[in-house]
């Protein structure tokens, strides 16, 4: 049973985990969120504190990816706002928002499929002047295998490189927080595991993280604190072992029966 | 074909094709940030050679010295390019970007292209005439040398020169600088390289920019070869965009070689097939390409990636 391992996980975290921080790092407020007519958020409250990793769990559709485009910039909201560090974000381009320290790993990785893996990486560093050493080191040392495929065309690699490729990329602009849309979509359960410690390894180096994912139980593993997206709204949230327990997230986003 | 006739449309091809390349250029970088056809890139063209006309007349050159001359070749780059430039910055600003604004459909942008490149055609006419005018070489358009006895002029030269040093600059500032890379990031995927921190808006100004200095200077070397006038722009600038196409529309490499293709198909059909298939040329290779492989030659795909 996974809840075994959870004390465990969440122990290392707990005074953060136990109750939503004081000083919130990224807040969303009562943000509500349309493609035309469509309303597709509606009012989430999401708060995300100095150095968690906040899980948005959800079904196809709920919402999550929204979520994530919205806090970069790529949508607006209709109403509510995007607060970093106490100051509204909701609005400014996504340029922008990535210079004040937001960086995001998209859905389906997003690669540029014909520039080399350092290219790629150069891209993520963008918004310095010139692309900063320690920063290309970290990302390699995170990700030796990047590292070996340095000249070779992002299109070329594979599934599991492209997503550490997405991730490493987002790291070089130095985020304070980064945002991740599933990175572990059609990756074998062996990389799966190994690119969610990485993802621990990166928010143990000081990076905030906000994960959105569909493989709740590892991703739980991992996180501090998680929210259950439907249909555009906050269904639950608590703390990763709280939510681990709860019948409702077992039945619904950890596969178990209902009587499990 | 003779031998000699061989060569002697060999020189003239190759400069023509030259200029087909640089004018390319200018429709694969837009086609790569937009997905756009900028029909009205003809008109930037044009523009460059009337900026040119405008300069030069004012100028009281006559035989003038080696160094006069040179000034003077600057002098028209210089007013070519900005002119161009300008043009291009401007169109994008007032066709294109509140088009983007609004998230207008595909068909908008194109008809929107269609209609600047009519207005900046028969604004020219208004303005400066609906005759074609000759634009003063300033300088003597002598043989320099000659190829297995095909002479080459100085104005062939000063063309295929100023046309392979465009074309290097060009591709350094693609695939070697910071600004090339955002222009490459937009063009595979817009949306990501803005979250990478790149000024979406700022990259497409600037690809305008680059396309249009390329094409106003290709209009000032295409009026001294032959004349301006407001229609100058048409044949080159479909030609360019059919050499955009044959190469792989959106690749910059592709568009050189497509343009360099063309130019020579074109000056090789008179002698081949007889002048009245001049025109037509150019257009059979398009359609025998696009038969064989659609997406040009050097093309990897058409549209965008994800
Ligand atoms: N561009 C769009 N235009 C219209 N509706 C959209 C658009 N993108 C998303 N939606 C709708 O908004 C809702 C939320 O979509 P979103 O992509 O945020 O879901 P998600 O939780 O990320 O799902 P998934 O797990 O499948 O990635 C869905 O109902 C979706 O159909
Ligand atoms: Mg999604």
């Amino acid at each position: 049973m996974s809840t075994i391992e959870t004390p465990e996980v969440n122990g290392l975290t707990q005074p953060a985990a136990a109750k939503p921080p004081v000083t919130p790092l990224l807040e969303l407020h009562e943000m509500h969120v349309y493609y035309g007519a469509i309303q597709a958020l509606k009012g989430i409250n999401v708060t995300v504190g100095e150095g968690e990793i906040v899980t948005l769990l959800g079904a196809n559709g709920a919402g999550k990816t929204t979520t994530l485009r919205t806090i970069s910039g790529l949508l607006s909201p209709r109403s509510g706002e995007v607060r970093l560090n106490g100051e509204r974000i909701d609005g400014i381009p996504p340029h922008h928002v990535v210079a004040l320290g937001i960086g995001q790993s998209p859905e389906g990785r997003r690669v540029f499929p014909r520039m080399t893996v350092l290219e790629n990486l150069q891209m993520g560093a963008y918004r310095f002047k010139s692309v900063p050493k320690a920063e290309l080191e970290r990302v390699y040392e995170l990700f030796p295998r990047l590292h070996e495929r340095r000249s070779q065309q992002a299109g070329t690699l594979s599934g599991g490189e492209q997503q550490m490729l997405a991730i490493g990329r987002a790291l070089m602009g130095r985020p304070r927080v980064l945002l991740l849309d599933e990175p572990s979509m059609g990756l074998a359960p062996l990389i799966v595991a190994q690119i969610f410690s990485i993802i621990k390894e990166i928010n143990a180096q000081g990076t905030t993280v906000l994960l959105v994912e569909q493989n709740a139980a590892q991703a739980l593993k991992l996180s501090d604190r998680a929210y259950v997206l439907e249909t555009g709204s906050v269904m639950m949230s608590g703390t990763a072992g709280e939510l681990l327990a709860d019948p409702r997230v077992r039945e619904a986003y950890l596969g178990e029966g209902a009587g499990a | 074909m003779t031998v000699q006739e061989f060569w002697d449309y060999l020189i003239p091809g190759i400069a023509l094709g030259a200029l087909y390349a640089v004018i390319a250029i200018g429709y694969t970088m837009v086609y790569g940030v937009l997905q756009l056809i900028n029909f009205a890139h003809s008109e930037v063209f044009m523009v460059g050679g009337f900026a040119v006309l405008m300069v030069f007349t004012k100028i009281d050159f006559n035989d003038p010295s080696v160094g006069m001359s040179v000034l003077l070749v600057l002098l028209g780059f210089a007013t070519a390019g900005f002119a161009g430039a300008g043009t291009a910055f401007a169109l994008e600003k007032v066709a294109y970007r509140p088009l983007r604004k609004r998230n207008a459909p595909r068909l908008a942008f194109l008809i929107s292209a269609i209609g600047a490149s009519f207005l900046l055609s028969n604004l020219a006419g208004k303005l400066f005439g609906r005759n074609n005018h000759s634009l003063t070489i300033p300088f003597e358009n002598k043989k320099v040398f000659t190829v297995m006895n095909a002479q080459v002029t100085v104005l062939q030269v000063l063309i295929v020169c100023s046309a392979v040093i465009m074309m290097i600059g060009l591709d350094l500032l693609v695939n070697r600088t910071k600004m090339g890379a955002g222009i490459r990031a937009v063009a595979q995927d817009a949306e990501t390289a803005g979250l990478m921190g790149v000024d979406i808006d700022k990259v497409i100004s600037r690809t305008f920019i680059v396309g249009g200095l390329l094409g106003g200077i290709a209009g000032f070397l295409f009026a001294m070869n032959s004349s301006v006038g407001y229609t100058m722009g048409f044949f080159p600038g479909i030609t360019a965009f059919a050499a955009a196409v044959v190469g792989g529309i959106g690749n910059v490499r592709g568009a050189m070689l497509g343009g360099l293709l063309l130019g020579l198909v074109e000056s090789f059909s008179s002698p081949l097939f007889g002048e009245e298939w001049r025109y037509v040329s150019a257009f059979v290779v398009l359609i025998l390409v696009l038969m064989f492989r659609p997406t040009g030659i050097l093309g990897e795909r058409l549209g965008r990636t994800a």
